[in-house]
């Protein structure tokens, strides 16, 4: 204690001054609150050469310009995309969800001159997930998914942050779809015809189809699950089924609630099978 | 007269209250380079109206564990206590609730009553944050009560009189005065702000910037917050307190702010008076004070004590956003080894001198 005391007599004049130099400081402070800051962008020259005055940006009614290379919101120009699923693969917190439809014929080029010949009939992006990482724009080879400046998109509904980018309407997806698995049926017939018998055809089809969906499906949406992703890999294949898709646009949005989700499936499960084992 | 000054002073307090809430808020984002308050109405005007609007629907949450009646009963008793300080202050000429010949010490007395408000307040709540305010509250109140005493008696040696209306009448125009305390310079007649205490007799310099400091330490403003301290004790003494009763606690907080304000004003700064002197042809004093008796002189006094309070209470927001708060054992440290030994050294240099200028 008496050494402090000490050091408190000794720096009296000391502490005097600079108790003063805050008074001043504050009161310049005060007074310069006449000024306020341009809103200018991170761009400007003279950005850091304001020294004095408000800072405040008073948001809803002004808002500092986005660089142009901001990276916010993404967006998909669809007329790009070849639906590799790079994206939704790269994506750390898997939040694109694609479900990709094969075309029998090739749909159109791409700006940069690749071939598309798939369909999306999901393609959604929950942005509320969405880390901002822009990996997937590093990763997508036609550069159609973009980051843009837009970042002031705060919903009420959380269900409203999924972006919906399909080209396909459900209605447009079930048609495509069938044309599809009606083509490749065709085709495979053609392929037994001469050597099989009844059976054989639709047997090859049930292989031959997991074949073809399943790798885009099981990385994108079954990961992180550990016991059932069996079960719902089958889920997977057949939710965007014929009977059961147009009901099905809305609920990618429920898919929080685990509870909604579980019972769902087991009814497209049924449908599905009946359906796959019709055809 | 005293039911017009009743109910003047509380309008005046409310007002202020309204008032000086918003500018302290302003003054803080100022100093800190913000806006402060800008959507209720223009300017953010009507912020604290809102404010007030929202204190007064707030639920009236009692503690269950709490003793009720010291609960209940403490707001009321720091308000009234403060409230009943103004008794004793003229608003101008005349106008004064109770004409006391023992104005200071009347009001020092009853607004020390104060502290007991306040223990209720924390031991009341039975809530540790709000009792470790209270307790902070006390020591700090009752031990700059000991420098903030000395420093009206150092005042009071050289006016010689207790009574504020006496106080403000003897700085105004052709008052005796002397310039800087030298009796052979009489500058009576040049009035303004050679007619204040503190530049007729200028020992009461520091005794006004030591009234200043510990009457920011009695009002438990900042640098001298540590009984609120938000940072250590959530909200200090009045933790658990919401709705109407904060609502008087935060006004009883204010009105003291005011009170101080005003005091200084009366002891120090020529009350009522004009500050502009008399400088030979150009009689600045006399075109801004008004004809005596006069109506316009009712409104130059008013003009003028509102003036000077609001600049004391501005310099008193100013220092909250400038200093942090002290600790408890500088605080003790400020008090008791440096203020108190500086406040008897200026009592006895104000009576020798006032002794040598009646010689
Ligand atoms: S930016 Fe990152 S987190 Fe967001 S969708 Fe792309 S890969 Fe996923
Ligand atoms: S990586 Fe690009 S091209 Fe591939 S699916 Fe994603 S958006 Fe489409």
């Amino acid at each position: 204690m008496a050494v402090k005391n000490s050091t408190y007599r000794t720096h009296f004049f000391t502490i005097i001054g600079s108790l003063l130099g805050a008074v001043l400081l504050a009161w310049k402070h005060f007074r310069s609150a006449i000024h306020r800051k341009k809103i200018m962008s991170i761009d400007d020259t003279s950005y850091f050469h304001q020294k004095d005055g408000v800072v405040t940006t008073l948001y809803p009614y002004e808002s500092i310009p986005v660089p142009d290379n901001g990276r916010y919101r993404l967006h998909n120009e669809m007329e790009d995309c070849i639906v590799c699923d790079l994206c939704a693969k790269i994506c750390p917190v898997d939040c694109i969800a694609i479900d990709p439809i094969k075309s029998t014929v090739e749909i159109g080029k791409t700006s940069d001159g690749s071939t598309r010949r798939i369909y999306a009939a999901t393609f959604d992006i929950d942005m509320a997930k969405c880390c901002y990482c822009g990996l997937c724009t590093t990763v997508c080879p036609t550069e159609s998914l973009t980051m843009t400046k837009a970042y002031d998109y705060s919903e009420f509904d959380i269900r409203n942050m999924v972006y919906h980018f399909a080209d396909l309407s459900p209605e447009e997806s079930v048609v495509k779809r069938k044309e599809w698995d009606e083509a490749q049926a065709a085709k495979l017939a053609a392929k037994a015809a001469p050597v099989a018998t009844e059976e054989k055809p639709s047997a090859v089809a049930d292989g031959e189809q997991p074949v073809a969906k399943p790798k885009p499906f099981i990385p994108k949406a079954m990961p992180p699950k550990v016991a059932i992703p069996v079960k719902k890999a089958d889920d997977a294949n057949v939710t965007p089924s014929a009977e059961s898709k147009p009901e099905e646009t809305p609920k990618p949005k429920v898919s929080i609630p685990p509870k909604i989700k579980i019972p769902l499936p087991k009814k497209k499960d049924d449908d599905a099978t009946k359906g796959e084992t019709t055809e | 007269m005293f039911v017009w000054a009743f109910l003047l002073t509380l309008t005046v307090i409310l007002l202020y209250a309204v008032v000086v809430v918003y500018a302290e808020r302003k003054a803080a984002a100022f100093v800190q380079d913000r806006l402060g308050p800008l959507e209720v109405g223009p300017k953010g005007l009507l912020q604290t109206v809102a404010d007030l609007l929202k204190l007064l629907q707030k639920e009236d949450i009692i503690p269950n564990a709490s003793d009720k009646i010291l609960f209940r009963l403490a707001p009321w008793l720091i308000f009234i206590a403060i409230f009943c300080g103004f008794i004793a202050l003229p608003w101008a000429p005349g106008l004064v609730g109770s004409d006391l010949p023992s104005g200071i010490f009347m009001i020092f007395a009853v607004v020390s009553l104060d502290v007991i408000g306040l223990f209720m307040v924390g031991w009341g709540a039975n809530n540790k944050y709000a009792l470790f305010g209270a307790v902070r509250s006390i020591a700090q109140i009752i031990s700059y009560e000991i420098p903030l005493g000395l420093c009206l008696l150092a005042v009071v040696t050289f006016t010689g009189t207790l009574n504020l209306q006496e106080i403000a009448a003897q700085q105004a125009l052709h008052s005796t005065s002397y310039l800087f305390g030298i009796p052979a310079v009489d500058v009576s007649h040049w009035g303004g702000i050679f007619a204040w205490n503190i530049i007729r007799f200028p020992v009461l310099i520091p005794v006004a910037i030591l009234f200043f400091i510990t009457t920011l330490a009695e009002c438990n403003r900042a640098p001298f917050d540590i009984p609120e301290a938000e940072s250590e004790l959530v909200a200090g003494f009045h933790t658990e307190y919401s709705g109407f009763r904060f609502g008087m606690l935060f006004l009883s907080e204010y009105a003291m702010m005011l009170l101080v304000a005003l005091l200084l004003v009366f002891l120090f700064l020529g009350a009522w008076h004009s500050p502009l002197p008399n400088i030979a042809a150009i009689a600045l004093c006399d075109w801004t004070s008004g004809a005596v008796g006069h109506w316009s002189a009712i409104a130059w006094s008013v003009f003028w004590l509102g003036i000077k309070t609001m600049t004391v209470v501005f310099w008193q927001i100013m220092l909250r956003w400038t200093f942090p708060r002290l600790r408890v054992d500088q605080l003790m440290h400020l008090c008791w080894k440096l203020f108190l030994p500086l406040s008897m050294l200026l009592v006895l240099t104000s009576a020798v001198w006032k002794w040598f200028l009646i010689a």
